[in-house]
């Protein structure tokens, strides 16, 4: 045994490729993981977002005179695979912070991973309330607006509606179980007398709509709360249609709104349902306005809602990082305390008791316009407004 | 009462959609013992010509015509598969195709992906059929109806084909013997190109007849091979009327337990439709466990290795130990190197963990012949079973390392005791069962095991809580259980197992009890596999049912084939170069699905044996003096 | 008391009897031929003494020990071994290694996870090789072997545990005329040596009349022939199921006594 560990290091530069690039000093750099071939609409609009709010900012001299990059990995939609991914971002790319994730369970493992290594991490899409609440931290921030948020205000819609029978339809996993949750929970609230009389929760991908629409029908409902989206909201939506489910019943449906799951029903567009969700094409704040010009110059293509995600994600880091002076660990979960950013929805703030931003999202109605769906009716509701109880938060935080 | 029936009525739709897709498999199953996990693909593919097609041609012929263009077209797809593909790798050991297909699945996905892009494709309506009758009071959609009667259509037509031409008698026999047919004179390769093709050509009408149901996405792949596999294995390989009753009885099931919704039995209340998660494998393991060859399948006769024979094991060479030593001791030096490989730590965990995973499963596959499709079980249950015991019942790390493995031994007791039992692919497919019945629990008990979100917070102890602390206790663990594995190989237990393997009459014959002989096999399988991932859960802090799912069994199995099952090397040599592969690919472009299966689908091509089987290979031919082993 | 005892032994298959109740002995140091055409219950009637095959009715007693209902590897523990028509070896391991296998599981060492099964019984198994002429053959792969060679293999294996009873389907099938005549001398060694009785089943007829003390005759599941070869080459039932065929008695013995 006489190998020179110089040996070895040759040996193994092929095996486990270079060692750690050039650490320049000008650069600020931002580990990003997500699930972009899992979840390629919304991610792929997300990663031009990232990259509009990049040009934007470097344009402009970048932050405290440094330039900002970005270094995406893609998890592979396994937590696993994600917090590797961390830490070879961290090892070996030497990056500051580290950022993004869409799905849930690899959001609570990355939140998980960086207060164990005391790293600065901004979950930018998980929608789970577990990533700020139950399993939150200090060393974690969340930007989009949580399956709660949204949840209180589709139930304020729906109470407004003064239905007395509702149909619960959600993809068997946390998301769908906490919406549900949280809805029943809001609207026994708001309407005691409310009443619940079908639930279905069918596999996430595998929804048999046939059935699961004549069973909804059978229950006869008043109204519909529906959290499906993706493929099965297409499916439900089509033998919804042509089952005659949605003549009498009133739907509020999450997510449906938003371009990345609207778009593909195209003339099969339910009208009339109250949806949450982004109407990019006619929403006309100046903010916005701005944004989307930008964005269609630069990729001759409309802005999802994964692009306002992506790039509100990096003007909140930018602004953060200019907060803090730095990149510093402690420093950054100090400036992201109360910290306000300039977005396409506006300006958004970190809270600092659960460390959620207050990101909203617009509340509307469906309208088939013969080849498409659009949202009418909509207003934006503000994140800030659809919070529990301080008290409440700080119960479920514990002291963290 | 009447919504009972439009139920079974929904059922009835529900069940030729899932029979065409199956109806191919099954084909192509029988007749070539190729598990195709890329027929789901090719479904997938059905659906996207289908929509491209219809959206450019106008009418109603034009929706029609474009149904079965894509039909043709994914056929046509299919025969340059086998011929291009399948054909150069039929020599090699047992299983080895799977490989293939499954690289193809990831060229397919990233194919469409950038042929058609990510968003969903919503296609028109049925012309013709668009709107719905009214059936005892409710709207039932007249597409249904269409589909109801299309399914026993192909039913027909294929039972005409193979029982009323000369091609289906050919192809008939083939499904019971190949050899014999080949005995016969009977050009196999044409017969066998066609039946793919046909195979093909169902998958891609199943998807097209989709089209007015759902979109077009990029998930519809994965989601629909598990289901047509259930299908096939229910119905008994190579049989069409069986896969037929299968997909009725499934679909039928699973529109039932939709009607039922929340039941409550006194205190409990069951919700029927969360079951629908996981159903169709429970149905699979009942009919498997009562019903060793599904329910119209006939026995299989004993699988006659179309490939070269294994070489006896021989002890490991002056050189190899030298290597071995060398090879740890290097890795033992990797903390020293840390200022110019950071990564080099954080990956070998991975890497390490991956060789111990996949060297259990290749225990029972290779050397046991057990083809395991649902090894993420045994890992998954160390891996929860090493979080529960920590996060539950307040263990240290050190302790529920040691209990983990336990747990998972546990599981392959029983899980094992049902397996052993069965043989070839009903073997596989019940582990897959099993593997797919522990993952829905750990899925759906949110109270213990944390449920779709898993669990966090599951970190080494104080002193093992560093990269290098964590490396060296890895390192430590896996070769020694490396060692013990292939030291078990040699001991007489491992001979005994090989034994069976090889002939169960003369094992039976010589007083050895296969079954006990596979069952303590797969325990001991079970046990390190577990390890495995009680080690990988605090590697990570963080556990959820991706541990338990086919993907991660199928992980397991493209290592051991990659690295080559005929070899002890084998499993450890395709767990790095996978586990590497997969990282390194992954960060060099967006279509590294695509790069990596074409990677894999070179190696397969020119390594048919592996590439440690390739190594042996060279190293037995430039050792002339000794006589070759093979 | 002779070695084994079968009495009214029957087989059916879905009504039909491939087995109809025969009764024969074997003798220890008897070479006792079980013939008939195809079809008449003969490997059917060989694996239901080794168990293979589950008996509908009658018994097969070993030194008075009843074995219908039991399983091929305990009614090797017993003292039966066998040897298969179409020769069962193990293909992954050498040559040696196959009989080591049987010796490990003879002494009860199935279970053992940690010795090295390469050293195991080594001697023995090197022993039983050179009594069948294969020990120069010892490390090379059992795959690799000829036909011929692999039915001694087969025969060394079948020995390991020094049965007292050995069944052998159709030992000489497939295998040359001289190989024939090798193995079955071998065989003959083996009874008088050890005392073994050997129970076969042939097709060959010049093997049988060489070889066998005994023979016994099968037709449709029933025996209607027991006695020397004489006896049985004159009995008249014999050349009425042999008819036609029946030439072939008398061929291969003139032959023989041609060669003698």
């Amino acid at each position: 045994m006489k190998l020179k560990p110089a040996v070895l290091a040759i040996a193994l530069t092929g095996v486990l490729g270079a060692s750690a690039s050039a650490w320049a000093a000008d650069v600020i750099k931002i580990g990003e993981i997500n699930s972009y071939k899992a979840q390629p609409v919304f991610l792929d609009a997300y990663k031009r977002g990232m990259t509009l709010a990049l040009d934007e900012i470097n344009g402009a001299g970048g932050v405290n005179g440094k330039k900002l990059e970005v270094i995406t990995r893609d998890d592979n939609a396994n937590p696993g695979d994600a917090v590797r991914l961390a830490d070879e971002l961290l090892s070996r790319e030497g990056v500051d912070l580290i950022a993004g994730s869409f799905l849930s369970h690899v959001g609570l493992a990355l939140a998980d991973y960086a207060q164990q290594r005391k790293v600065f991490y901004l979950g930018t899409e998980p929608l789970t309330d577990k990533i700020v609440w139950e399993n939150g931290n200090r060393y974690t921030y969340r930007m989009r607006t949580s399956t709660y948020m949204q949840t209180a205000m589709l139930a304020a819609e729906a109470a407004k509606l003064k239905k007395k029978k509702w149909a619960l339809i959600y993809p068997n996993y946390e998301f769908g179980q906490s919406s549900v949750a949280t809805f029943k929970k809001l609207l026994k609230q708001a309407q005691p007398d409310v009443e619940f009389v079908i639930e279905q929760a069918p596999p996430l991908g595998k929804v048999d709509a046939g059935s699961v629409v004549q069973a909804v029908a059978d229950a006869k409902p008043d109204a519909i709360f529906n959290t499906l989206f993706g493929p099965d909201l297409a499916k439900f939506v089509r033998e919804g249609n042509t089952r005659g489910l949605f003549k009498s019943v009133q739907v509020v449906s999450m997510l449906t709104g938003e371009p990345e799951y609207l778009d593909p029903l195209r003339a099969e567009t339910p009208d009339g349902w109250i949806v949450s969700g982004y109407p990019q094409d006619s929403l006309e704040t100046p903010e916005h306005k701005a944004f989307r010009a930008a964005y269609v110059a630069k990729f001759n293509d409309y802005p999802r809602l994964g692009a306002v995600v992506g790039y509100s994600a990096i003007k909140s880091l930018a602004a953060g990082i200019k907060k803090a002076g730095g990149t510093d660990t402690e420093k950054l979960i100090a400036a992201f305390k109360g910290l306000k950013v300039d977005t396409p929805f506006g300006e958004i703030v970190y809270r600092p008791q659960d460390n959620q931003s207050t990101m909203g999202a617009y509340i509307g109605k469906l309208k088939n316009t013969g080849d498409k769906g659009i949202m009418v009716d909509y207003h934006y509701v503000d994140g800030a407004t659809v919070q529990p109880s301080d008290e409440e938060v700080k119960k479920m935080r514990g002291d963290k | 009462m009447s919504s009972f029936l439009v139920q079974l009525l929904n059922g009835l739709a529900g069940a030729s959609s899932l029979f065409l897709v199956a109806a191919g498999l099954s084909l192509i199953f029988g007749v070539t013992r190729i598990v195709n996990f890329a027929h789901g693909s090719l479904y997938m593919l059905g659906v996207y010509i289908a929509y491209s097609m219809s959206e450019r041609l106008a009418g109603g012929v034009g929706f029609w015509f474009s149904l079965v263009f894509s039909a043709v077209a994914v056929g046509f797809i299919g025969a340059l598969i086998e011929m291009v593909l399948l054909r150069r790798i039929y020599k090699a050991p047992e299983l080895f195709q799977l490989l293939a297909t499954f690289a193809l699945v990831l060229v397919i996905k990233d194919g469409v992906l950038w042929i058609w892009g990510a968003e969903d494709l919503l296609g028109r309506r049925a012309p013709g059929l668009e709107g719905s009758v009214e059936i005892l009071g409710r709207n039932f959609p007249t597409y249904d109806l269409f589909l109801i009667v299309i399914g026993p259509v192909v039913l027909a037509l294929v039972w005409l084909l193979l029982t009323r031409t000369r091609w289906g008698t050919l192809v008939r026999a083939a499904t019971q013997d190949r050899e014999m047919l080949s005995a016969l004179g009977v050009h196999q390769s044409w017969l066998i190109t066609g039946v793919f093709a046909l195979g093909a050509m169902l998958a891609g009408l199943g998807g097209a007849l989709q089209l007015p149901r759902e979109p077009a996405n990029l998930g519809m792949d994965m989601l629909s091979i598990g289901d047509a596999f259930v299908v096939v294995v229910v119905g008994g390989m190579g049989s069409i009327p069986g896969a037929f009753v299968a997909a009725l009885i499934i679909a039928e099931i699973k529109a039932i337990c939709i009607w039922l919704g929340d039941v409550n039995f006194g205190p409990f209340s069951i919700s029927f439709s969360k079951l629908t998660l996981v159903v169709e494998f429970l149905v699979m393991a009942v009919v498997l466990v009562v019903r060793p060859w599904g329910l119209f399948g006939r026995p299989q006769g004993t699988p006659r290795h179309s490939g070269a024979p294994e070489a006896p094991l021989r002890p490991a060479g002056k050189s190899l130990r030298w290597f071995a030593v060398a090879l740890v001791a290097g890795m033992a030096v990797l903390p020293l190197l840390q200022g110019q490989f950071p990564y080099a730590l954080v990956l070998s965990v991975d890497l390490l963990i991956a060789a111990l995973f996949a060297a259990s499963l290749h225990f029972i596959m290779g050397p046991g012949g057990m083809h395991s499709f649902g090894h993420a079980a045994y890992f998954g249950l160390g891996a929860y079973g090493a979080a529960l015991l920590m996060k539950a019942a307040g263990l240290p790390m050190e302790a529920s390392l040691i209990l983990a493995p336990v747990v998972a031994g546990l599981g392959a007791v029983v899980f094992g005791w049902f397996s052993v039992r069965l043989s070839g692919v009903y073997l596989a497919m019940l582990t897959l069962a099993f593997g797919q019945i522990a993952w829905s629990i750990a899925f759906q008990w949110d109270d213990f095991t944390g449920g779709s979100n898993g669990m966090i917070g599951i970190w080494p102890s104080g002193w093992a809580n560093n990269r290098t602390a964590y490396f060296y206790l890895t390192l430590v663990l896996v070769v020694v259980g490396l060692f013990a594995l292939r030291r078990m190989l040699f001991s007489p237990f491992g001979y005994a197992m090989r034994a069976g393997r090889d002939s169960v009459l003369r094992a039976d014959a010589i007083g050895i009890d296969v079954k006990r002989v596979q069952w303590l096999a797969f325990v001991i399988a079970g046990v390190f596999a577990g390890a495995a991932g009680a080690l990988f859960v605090y590697s990570k802090g963080s556990i959820s049912p991706e541990v338990l799912s086919v993907t991660k069994s199928v992980d397991g199995l493209v290592m051991v084939l990659l690295g080559g099952v005929q070899t002890l090397a084998g499993p450890i040599v395709g767990a790095v170069t996978f586990t590497w592969l997969q990282d390194t690919v992954a960060r060099s472009t967006d279509y590294w699905r695509a790069l990596l299966g074409g990677i894999i689908l070179f190696l397969v091509l020119v390594f048919p044996q592996g590439l440690a089987g390739f190594i042996h290979d060279l190293v037995v031919k430039l050792k002339p003096n000794r006589e070759a082993a093979r | 008391m002779s070695l084994l005892q079968i009495r009214g032994l029957q087989k059916s298959f879905g009504g039909v009897k491939a087995v109809d109740g025969i009764d024969f002995d074997v003798a220890a140091g008897e070479l006792l031929a079980l013939i008939g055409p195809n079809g008449a219950g003969k490997s059917t009637t060989f694996n239901m003494v080794n168990g293979q095959l589950r008996a509908s009715g009658g018994s097969v007693k070993l030194d008075g020990r009843e074995l219908v209902g039991l399983k091929p590897r305990e009614i090797w523990k017993m003292g039966v071994g066998r040897t298969f028509q179409i020769a069962e070896t193990f293909a992954s391991l050498t040559v040696v290694e196959n009989v080591q296998m049987a010796l490990i599981s003879s002494h009860g060492k199935l279970y053992s996870l940690w010795s090295r099964a390469a050293s195991a019984y080594r001697n023995e198994a090197l022993e039983l090789l050179d009594q069948v002429g294969m020990k120069a053959d010892a490390d090379r792969p059992c795959s690799a072997l000829a036909y011929g060679d692999v039915k001694r293999v087969e025969l060394a294996i079948a020995l390991a545990n020094d049965p007292k009873l050995l069944l052998m389907d159709e030992p000489t099938a497939g295998m040359a005329p001289k190989e024939r005549n090798d193995l079955m001398a071998l065989t003959k060694r083996l009874v008088v040596e050890r005392k073994l009785a050997v129970l076969f089943t042939e097709h060959s007829m010049d093997v049988v009349f060489a070889y066998a003390d005994r023979m016994i005759v099968l037709a449709r599941g029933r025996l209607i022939a027991a006695g020397s070869g004489e006896e049985i080459r004159n009995h008249p039932k014999v050349q009425e199921v042999y008819f036609g065929t029946g030439k072939t008695f008398e061929k291969p013995l003139a032959q023989e006594e041609a060669a003698a």
